[in-house]
């Protein structure tokens, strides 16, 4: 049977890869840095269960302090414009298909796994999507690479080129999500809770006051941050986990992925999301790009409040089943 | 009262726009920190506290490495890119006829959310798709309407141009399940004790992206009435568009 133990060691073989092509590209002026980085990474899903809580501290540790100091942007070899303008021409729409392998592959693993004996002999059942996602990988590159014959070494080299334009930002939900592990252990979201029930009445007893202070909570934290990831973590644990989940019986599933949504709908608005609301004001060269509030932040605001109200409503409606 | 500090460094750290990596070390050796003092704390039980800190954090980072396992996808969608991916779903964005402007962005906004609910999310972005391809076709829909465009409306459209790819984006994303964000939801249940699977989570944001795409539909429907309102009340200066 496949288990996540063995989808990490797929990961961690692609990042010790990612590793040493790093080392090795004379492009990159910081070329140890990202070896280092992308190497404690496979060091991480390699070795991680052997290393102890503490050893796996100091890794995190060191993950941080080479994000601080800086990663630099790899230059593989790869296609020039022409020859992918070429090969898109060739090719066709058949080019989509490959990747479309991976989602239909990651579903019916996932329902394999829970509907089918079959299934559940072949993948862990509880882990099935995780693992079915990187099974659905796996046979996408094959294809790929059985059809258009690319060198060897193309997927990994490809995918150090994607991986270094993501950079330090690629374990930034994995340590959010570690943060939830400390804040609950400090009792943080006990605290805020108090102090939120106090400012807002009926938080702890109408179901309705705590999803709109939770949403619209997300939202806030979401403009004063500029990422809605960030802002899950503080908030879930302050009033979501607490008030609509523990005390008033909310679907933890349900309430999370709504909630993530009206975090989004923060992003919208706020020029701290500079990927999205900055950026494409210089790329088009709007007049206002410097604002505050940009035509792209204006363009989206009207969208984002009644998405907001719409998502308060979804959750009050679909969260308490 | 004093573990609030925690939350305190995230709000600041990011509004400050300090390294993400370290404000999240630094909010979790605060919170560690604060948890553990008390007016009778000396430095050895603060030092104690700090390391059991590092220890908690490292068993939490080390029991959601599946979060950080979704890129290993990039292999993939590298080798096909390499292949020209992205200049294909340029190709057929160049393709797509639309009488109006709103109804350009309309269907560009269907499609990028429906890539990104199957996990292309990279086939479009600001760079790629809006500014080379989606703006000027917006904006030439436009003109072959009503002529040459003052400047507002030519900017106005722009705008709406990158916002429907956010748009679309942001509330197509979550429905593919190997998504960053989604897996930080799964992550952070998992380490309150919630065992939650990534389809449980993007199955719940169906409902959000049916009413992101109804709510958008309309201000595209209201972008075109306005652009008709003000560019035949007052035809564009002198010079006429083919």
């Amino acid at each position: 049977m496949i288990t996540l133990p063995h989808i990490y060691i797929v990961g961690g073989l692609f990042f010790a890869a990612l590793a040493i092509l790093s080392a090795l590209d004379q492009a990159n002026a910081r070329r140890l840095r990202n070896s280092a980085f992308w190497g404690l990474l496979a060091a991480s899903f390699l070795l991680g269960d052997r290393i102890g809580d503490f050893g796996n501290g100091l890794l995190a540790l060191g993950l941080v302090v080479l994000a601080a100091f800086g990663l630099g942007i790899g230059k593989p070899k790869t296609t020039s414009p022409e020859e992918r303008r070429v090969s898109a021409e060739r090719r066709g729409n058949l080019l989509f298909l490959p990747a479309l392998i991976i989602p239909a592959v990651a579903l019916i693993g996932t329902l394999a796994a829970k509907e089918t004996a079959w299934g559940a002999a072949f993948i862990q059942p509880t882990q099935a999507t995780l693992i079915s996602l990187v099974l659905g990988v796996l046979i996408a590159v094959v294809v790929v690479m059985l059809w258009l014959r690319p060198p060897l070494l193309a997927p990994l080299q490809e995918g150090r080129r994607l991986m270094d334009s993501v950079g330090w930002a690629a374990i930034l939900p994995q340590m959010l999500a570690s943060l939830g592990a400390v804040f609950l252990a400090a009792g943080v979201g006990e605290q805020v809770g108090t102090i939120f029930s106090q400012y807002v009445p009926g938080l702890e007893t109408s179901r309705t006051i705590a999803v709109i202070a939770y949403c619209v909570g997300m939202a806030l934290f979401t403009i004063i941050m500029g990422n809605a990831f960030a802002a899950f973590p503080v908030m879930t644990a302050a009033v979501g986990l607490p008030f609509v989940v523990v005390a008033l019986g909310g679907d933890p599933a349900r309430v999370c992925a709504i909630g993530m949504l009206a975090g989004f709908c923060g992003t919208l608005m706020t020029p701290m999301a500079a990927n999205f609301n900055v950026v494409p004001a210089n790329l088009l060269e709007l007049p206002d790009r410097k604002a505050a509030l940009n035509g792209v932040i204006r363009a989206q605001i009207p969208t984002a409040i009644p998405l907001l109200i719409a998502n308060i409503i979804l959750m009050r409606l679909l969260a308490f089943p | 009262m004093l573990v609030l500090l925690g939350i305190g460094v995230v709000v600041l750290g990011f509004a400050l726009r300090a390294n993400p990596l370290v404000v999240v070390m630094a909010a979790a050796l605060a919170t560690g920190l604060a948890a553990a003092w008390t007016p009778e704390a000396d430095l050895q039980i603060m030092y104690d506290a700090a390391l059991a800190t590092i220890a908690a954090f490292g068993k939490a980072f080390n029991d959601s490495r599946y979060v950080s396992i979704v890129w290993v996808v990039l292999a993939a969608i590298g080798l096909l890119e390499r292949a020209g991916l992205q200049e294909r779903a340029r190709i057929a964005i160049a393709k797509v006829k639309a009488a109006t402007t709103g109804r350009l962005l309309w269907l560009y906004f269907v499609i990028r959310q429906a890539a990104a609910a199957l996990g292309l999310t990279s086939l479009g972005g600001h760079a790629q798709m809006v500014r080379p391809l989606v703006a000027p076709m917006a904006e030439g829909a436009a003109e072959s309407k009503y002529g040459a465009l003052p400047d507002r409306e030519r900017y106005l459209i722009r705008a709406h141009a990158a916002s429907a790819d956010n748009i679309a984006l942001f509330f197509g994303e979550d429905i593919f399940i190997a998504i960053a964000s989604i897996l930080l939801i799964k992550g952070f249940l998992e380490q309150n004790g919630i065992i939650v699977e990534p389809l449980q989570l993007s199955i719940w944001a169906i409902p959000t992206a049916i009413a992101a795409l109804l709510i958008h539909s309309f201000r595209l429907w209201l972008l075109d009435r306005r652009l008709k309102r003000v560019l035949t009340a007052k035809p564009a200066q002198s010079e006429v568009a083919s």
